[in-house]
């Protein structure tokens, strides 16, 4: 069976790939990473940041908040001691990046371009923690700092380039297209989506941030019609993320035309799920005698 | 650590709002240690959707035993869990207490469930039967006492205070630790006294205080933290408690959730 998938230049053995802040080299010991099209390490940052105040979880319907405030302990410390522990795994490996400017960016991509084992840089518009200046809110909400940062890195940069947008924006098509602008290979899709929860019995925030981002099954429906919106706006591939749990998840996302697709939440419930997702796409696509996953992408039927 | 399908062998009240189960689990068995715990899935579905952590509360040779509290959908979906069914587990999880520190009196201090790893903790150091064992043990009521006949059964001398003196003293485990320290103040200076440890698990409140009088007296304390937690394995970063080190945080679930005292910014 042909599972492969191509973003940009960069050729997936499968479109299955583990989703940023939700996959460490922790995971080995309990999944084969080497089975996955890719994995994408936690979004990095030049300098090291220490994360928001606890509880940075908590637990809501089908879903979870988090509020973890881009902890990671910067760019030194990745190309030093995290890539070199990555050698032995056989599948791509996609650096994210954040920054507080498009200079802060572009350095990441720069100092990234020269380290062999990452194949391809996904840019993380789109945390909702952190706050870029003062008045400015997220780049990922503001259409021009999007064209502009994504810019600023693509001209960096020969790697393939993902760009991973926010949800919380009221057209998310108008931000595709920016980022396609721009010149990035392809569009991630969704991050979280903001929320917030409350303690009765205390009264307090369940999160020590207040606010936070919501993933896990929940958010699915509306990830995927923000897929479904971005593909009619842009002719690069997609990659679809929200709630994904099993293949018949993953599948759905592909008939609205996502090219890949990425795991998040899932992994913390099942850190096996995203090889099941792998092995079920398979199975479906014999079951169906769909010739190959080509012929699953955009493949819904309308009318 | 491994995800596994542990058979449970048992699953039953204890008092009035604890249970016990006991899981089936030769790699468990091999491999537990007191201080760690296993993260487990309570339901197929997605509510709840992420895994509960619970401590060790016993290594057998069979597997291991958690003793938890209701407190909300997860551990009630788990407390009606039967005998012969499967649970998907992964573990073990964390690094434990460190046995090791040698001392000849050793005291254990726990509030409400946090007795919970304390048992392993305190099977495992009495191994050695010239380490004298104290337990402190701190409930709401009488019937929240947990284990104090195992301890003792042990050789443990056990002490207990309830919030409302329905059992034992009445106030708070940690004025009975203070007493304690008090009366073995003394032998520090006896030449071939191997000194004193404090272990304990309980609310973050009940923690804090600990510590500060471990460190007062200038004694070693160990500390078993409970934070909300999402991979329970150290990728999420979603169970920070505040250390002195430069990071500013560790993770309880892979750092912790056993720390030293003397680490941590309380
Ligand atoms: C390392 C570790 C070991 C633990 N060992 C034990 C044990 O041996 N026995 C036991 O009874 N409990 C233990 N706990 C606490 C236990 O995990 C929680 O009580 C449980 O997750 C609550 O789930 P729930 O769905 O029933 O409650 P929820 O509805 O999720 O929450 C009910 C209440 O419990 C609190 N809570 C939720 N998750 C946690 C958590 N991970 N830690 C602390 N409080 C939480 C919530 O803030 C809320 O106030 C441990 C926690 C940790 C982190
Ligand atoms: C604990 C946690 C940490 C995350 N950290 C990052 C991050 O560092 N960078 C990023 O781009 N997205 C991050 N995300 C977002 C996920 O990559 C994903 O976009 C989102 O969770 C939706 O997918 P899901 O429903 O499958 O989890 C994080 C999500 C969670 C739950
Ligand atoms: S729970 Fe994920 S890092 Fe501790």
């Amino acid at each position: 069976m042909n599972m492969a998938v191509k973003i940009g230049r960069l050729k997936l053995k499968n479109p299955v790939m583990a989703a940023s802040g939700t996959w460490g080299t922790d995971y080995l010991e309990l999944s084969d990473a080497g089975k996955l099209g890719a994995v994408v390490l936690k979004t990095v940052t030049l300098e090291s940041r220490t994360g928001n105040r606890s509880p940075r979880v908590c637990e809501t319907a089908s879903g979870m908040l988090n509020s973890i405030g881009l902890e990671n302990k910067g760019i030194d410390d990745l190309i030093e001691n995290k890539l070199p522990r990555l050698n032995g795994i056989r599948t791509c490996i996609i650096a994210s990046i954040a920054g507080d400017d498009k200079r802060e960016f572009k350095e990441l991509a720069v100092r990234l371009s020269a380290c062999k084992r990452v194949d391809a840089i996904e840019i993380n518009l789109s945390c909702p923690n952190i706050k870029y200046g003062v008045n400015e809110g997220l780049i990922a909400h503001n259409e021009k700092a999007v064209y502009t940062t994504v810019k600023a890195v693509r001209e960096a940069t020969k790697l393939t380039l993902i760009t991973k947008l926010s949800p919380n924006v009221t057209d998310i098509k108008v931000f595709a297209c920016a980022a396609e602008a721009a010149g990035t290979d392809a569009i991630a899709l969704t991050n979280t989506f903001i929320g917030m929860a409350v303690d009765i019995n205390t009264g307090r925030p369940m999160l020590g941030n207040i606010t936070g981002g919501l993933s896990g099954p929940a958010i699915k429906p509306m990830s995927l019609r923000a897929v479904w919106e971005a593909t009619k706006a842009v002719d690069i591939p997609i990659i679809g993320i929200g709630g994904i749990m099993d293949y018949k998840d993953a599948i759905e996302f592909m008939l609205c035309g996502a090219s890949a697709i990425q795991v998040g939440t899932a992994n913390f419930v099942n850190p096996n799920s995203t090889v099941e997702i792998v092995e079920g796409i398979e199975a479906y696509l014999k079951r169906k005698n769909i010739g190959g996953i080509g012929k699953l992408i955009g493949a819904i039927k309308l009318g | 650590m491994k995800q596994l399908n542990a058979k449970i062998l048992s699953n039953e009240k204890v008092g009035t709002a604890f249970y016990k189960m006991r899981l089936a689990s030769s790699y468990l068995a091999k491999l537990a240690k007191p201080g760690q715990f296993v993260e487990i899935r309570c339901s197929k579905g997605t509510a709840p959707l992420l895994r509960r952590p619970l401590g060790v509360h016993r290594v057998s040779s069979l597997g291991i035993e958690v003793l938890y509290e209701v407190v909300g959908k997860g551990t009630e979906i788990i407390s009606n869990k039967r005998a012969g069914e499967d649970l998907d587990i992964i573990g073990p999880l964390g690094n434990g207490f460190d046995l090791e520190l040698g001392s000849d009196v050793n005291i254990l201090v726990a509030g409400g469930i946090g007795v919970a790893p304390l048992m392993a903790l305190a099977e495992g150091l009495s191994v050695k039967k010239s380490r004298k064992i104290h337990v402190l043990i701190g409930a709401r009521v009488k019937s929240h006492v947990m284990c104090e006949g195992e301890f003792k059964a042990l050789g443990c001398a056990v002490k207990v205070t309830t919030d409302d003196g329905s059992r034992g003293y009445k106030g708070l485990v940690t004025e009975l630790l203070k007493k304690l320290l008090a009366t073995h103040k003394v032998k520090t200076y006896l030449p071939d006294f191997r000194g004193i440890t404090v272990y304990a698990c309980g609310p973050n409140a009940m923690l804090k205080s600990v510590a500060a009088i471990a460190m007062e007296h200038g004694i070693p304390c160990q500390a078993s933290f409970e934070e909300r937690m999402a991979c329970g394995v150290g990728v999420c970063l979603g169970c920070p408690v505040k250390v002195k080190s430069p990071e500013g945080y560790k993770m309880v679930c892979k750092d912790g959730p056993v720390f030293d005292a003397g680490e941590i910014l309380w």
